[in-house]
């Protein structure tokens, strides 16, 4: 037992023996207990509400109220978080071990199910946490399937808001068109009581809409990459920016508008989770290989028997299939998509949270989406200075980070998710 | 017929704008093998810089203390302009590029985007969000050649585009300068075992590169004289095409992909409705490079270009 007195003398390195299964525990007490207590804290604090995004809004509009915000972060998730953690190290690893015991699945049901209590106890609080969130699981999934292509395959691929707003007008179409008395569509046609159930459907038909739009992207890459691929993708967006806006039957520029509203939280986060387990799958397969060899030398990967046609068009179409889902998602959780929202702009968004979070790394995208879009939303009272900063931030991650933060990580499940210790103690 | 000549017009002149910006992207290209997509922030910066220079050189005339001609006070501003803008370039150059020489080119590009957006939101911060218009220099005079409207404005816009895609040329083929700067877009590894000083010859295409793009910038401010931060994004990605079309790092190729991309902005317009002028614009360019993936000028795509 030497081992044990040594390690739990240091405060910091006991963490190290929390699994993912202990944090996830803590993160639901904190955000239960913001729940339940958050109004009453942050009154006490001198604070006028709870503050949305962890305080940063709060610091920024008041400078006066710092201490207070920080005072209430520590208090409100720091502390219980601390404290439960730190306390359940054995309980949680005896309840890892124990969950090891049954297949893989049980377990990662049973971390799904308590990141999803925390989420939706977090997002419960108001309208916008949840709004944010959403659009945040969106961006996670739009920075992974741009990943396969800029990071696993290694092409600077520049079209992307075209997948996601082909996706986007896909679904809603199919929506608005069915289930919504519309206008433009005419009359419901499904009872409406149907649609939550046929949703999945309408994204699936986004995703294959833009897997189709796809095929122009990937059939030109066969004879060239690099810069000339940037530009036929580059080519593509504007096409499709283009189409959309001359197409009167989703109302051009003016945009569509009166999705119904079932792209609720749990709905999204179903699709990320879908979503980060069939690429992080697609990426460790023999393909996902075989994407890594084309990038790294087309010529030798052809020797070694890599169908590289086949490849390219597969990650192609793979990744713009989510990319349209998370379009379709998009639609359904603003309600309203016009053509410019898939802009340059869009495309410089995904581009950096892509860049920043690191290439060829499944870890890299989510870092990435999450802390971009939070960033964007938490630094939104400095105005435009937001603009100058998160570029200024980026620009010194490519100084000394030239392939983003985390890059060339596997996602793998098992060891994530493994418990830390021992039930018996020994490390 | 008069209207097909008259769209020629309009087309020559909306081309050199691409084609100034078009050079800046190619020079920068053919040494370093990246494509500077702050490029078309850098225009937009030229054009505001010609803005202040202009209004100082007009305040400087009407006060009596230097009085000057009109046309001469936009010769100057070009040149004043073209000289100021020149720096952005360099410090661009500088702070995005220069760390990232060995990085993944991919990263560059980034550092790139984001030091345009920054510029856009940092002419933003300091101007506010109204747009300016840009002080009418000289006086439009029309001239009726056979039905066709000729302004002395077109004329001379691309009169200088023409002349300045010339002095580059002559540049790049006559001086020493010039022969570095090919040397290094021929082999960039040997060329400083040669005595060439690589980073000064770098920031010198740089400065290049960004004089051409603020003189695009006045010149879109005679013919267009609003201005706006945001002016530069499309402006920059259509001669980023431009570029490509006409192959990497050729100087012709450049000039002539930015006029071809005018041409037929314009006269997709001149024929179907003015709303379908990117979408037709584009799959003639996607149609173009399926069936040549190099461009116009540029080497066919071999296993030996790195990425």
């Amino acid at each position: 037992m030497p081992v044990k007195v040594r390690t739990s003398r240091n405060l910091w390195a006991s963490y190290s023996r929390v699994p993912l299964l202990g944090w996830f525990c803590g993160a639901l007490i904190a955000a239960g207990l913001e729940r339940f207590v958050g109004t009453p804290v942050a009154l006490a604090m001198g604070l006028p509400k709870i503050p949305v995004l962890f305080g940063l809004d709060i610091m920024l509009k008041k400078p006066i109220l710092v201490p207070n915000a920080i005072l209430y972060v520590l208090l409100v998730y720091g502390l219980p978080m601390g404290v439960t953690t730190r306390s359940s190290i054995s309980l949680a690893n005896r309840l890892a071990t124990w969950l090891f015991r049954f297949p893989i699945a049980i377990t990662v049901a049973v971390h799904l199910a308590l990141l999803y209590a925390t989420l939706h106890l977090w997002a419960g609080i108001s309208d916008y946490r949840a709004l944010v969130l959403k659009l945040t699981l969106i961006a996670v999934m739009l920075t992974l399937s741009l990943n396969v292509i800029n990071g696993y395959m290694g092409e600077f691929s520049c079209s992307h808001p075209g997948f996601m707003a082909l996706g986007a007008y896909c679904a809603s179409v199919f929506t608005v068109g069915l289930f919504v008395d519309d206008r433009l569509f005419g009359a419901v046609f499904l009872p409406p009581t149907l649609g939550p159930y046929l949703f999945p459907i309408a994204l699936i038909l986004g995703g294959f809409l833009a897997s189709f739009g796809a095929l122009f992207v990937a059939i030109p890459s066969f004879r060239t990459r690099g810069d000339y691929l940037a530009i036929i993708s580059l080519a593509f967006l504007f096409i499709v920016k283009s189409l959309i806006e001359n197409l009167e039957f989703v109302r051009g520029p003016r945009g569509l508008s009166g999705q119904p509203d079932w792209a609720d939280l749990p709905t999204v986060f179903l699709w990320t989770v879908l979503c980060v387990w069939s690429i992080n799958n697609f990426v460790r397969s023999t393909i996902g290989k075989a994407l890594n060899a084309v990038r790294d030398n087309e010529m030798a990967a052809s020797a070694m028997t890599v169908d590289t046609r086949r490849t390219k068009i597969v990650a192609f179409l793979f990744a713009a299939f989510w990319a349209g889902v998370a379009g379709g998602l998009f639609a359904h959780v603003l309600r309203y998509v016009n053509p410019s929202t898939f802009g340059i702009q869009n495309l410089a968004e995904v581009l950096a949270m892509v860049y920043f979070g690191g290439l060829n790394s499944v870890y890299g995208s989510i870092v990435g989406a999450v802390s971009i879009s939070l960033l964007g939303e938490a630094l939104r009272p400095l105005e435009i200075f937001k603009w100058i900063i998160i570029p200024l931030l980026l620009i010194l991650v490519m100084i000394f980070r030239p392939t983003g933060l985390v890059a060339f990580k596997d996602l793998d499940v098992t060891s994530l998710l493994r418990p830390k210790q021992n039930p018996g103690g020994e490390v | 017929m008069v209207i097909f000549f008259q769209n020629l017009v309009n087309a020559l002149q909306w081309g050199s704008f691409y084609a100034l910006i078009a050079l800046g992207y190619s020079m920068v290209y053919s040494i370093l093998m990246l494509f500077n997509f702050a490029h078309g922030d850098i225009f937009m910066v030229g054009a505001y810089i010609g803005f202040g220079v202009s209004i100082g050189l007009l305040a400087l005339s009407s006060s009596g203390a230097l009085a000057m001609p009109n046309w001469l006070i936009l010769a100057l501003t070009i040149l004043f302009s073209m000289f100021l803008t020149s720096f952005v370039g360099m410090i661009v150059e500088r702070v995005g590029y220069r760390p990232l020489r060995n990085a993944p080119r991919a990263s560059a590009a980034i550092t790139g985007l984001m030091i345009g957006i920054i510029l856009e939101t940092g002419n933003l911060a300091l101007l506010g969000a109204r747009r300016v218009s840009f002080p009418s220099l000289i006086e439009t005079t029309v001239y009726n050649v056979g039905g066709v409207f000729v302004t002395n404005k077109k004329i001379m816009i691309v009169l200088v585009s023409l002349l300045l895609t010339l002095a580059l040329h002559q540049f790049v083929r006559r001086t020493k300068w010039g022969m570095a700067m090919r040397a290094m877009a021929f082999d960039f590894a040997v060329v400083p075992l040669m005595g060439v000083p690589v980073n000064t010859m770098i920031a010198l295409t740089f400065a290049i590169g960004s004089a051409l793009a603020a003189a695009a910038g006045i010149l879109f401010g005679v013919a267009y004289p609003v201005l706006d931060p945001y002016m530069g994004i499309l402006f920059g990605w259509k001669a980023f095409v431009a570029a490509i079309l006409g192959g990497r790092g050729s100087i012709l190729g450049a000039t002539l992909a930015g006029f071809l991309l005018g041409f037929t902005e314009i006269f997709v317009a001149m024929i179907f409705p003015s709303t379908l002028r990117d979408l037709i614009a584009y799959s003639i360019i996607l149609l173009i490079l399926t069936f040549r993936p190099h461009g116009f000028f540029g080497e066919p795509y071999s296993a030996r270009l790195r990425l």
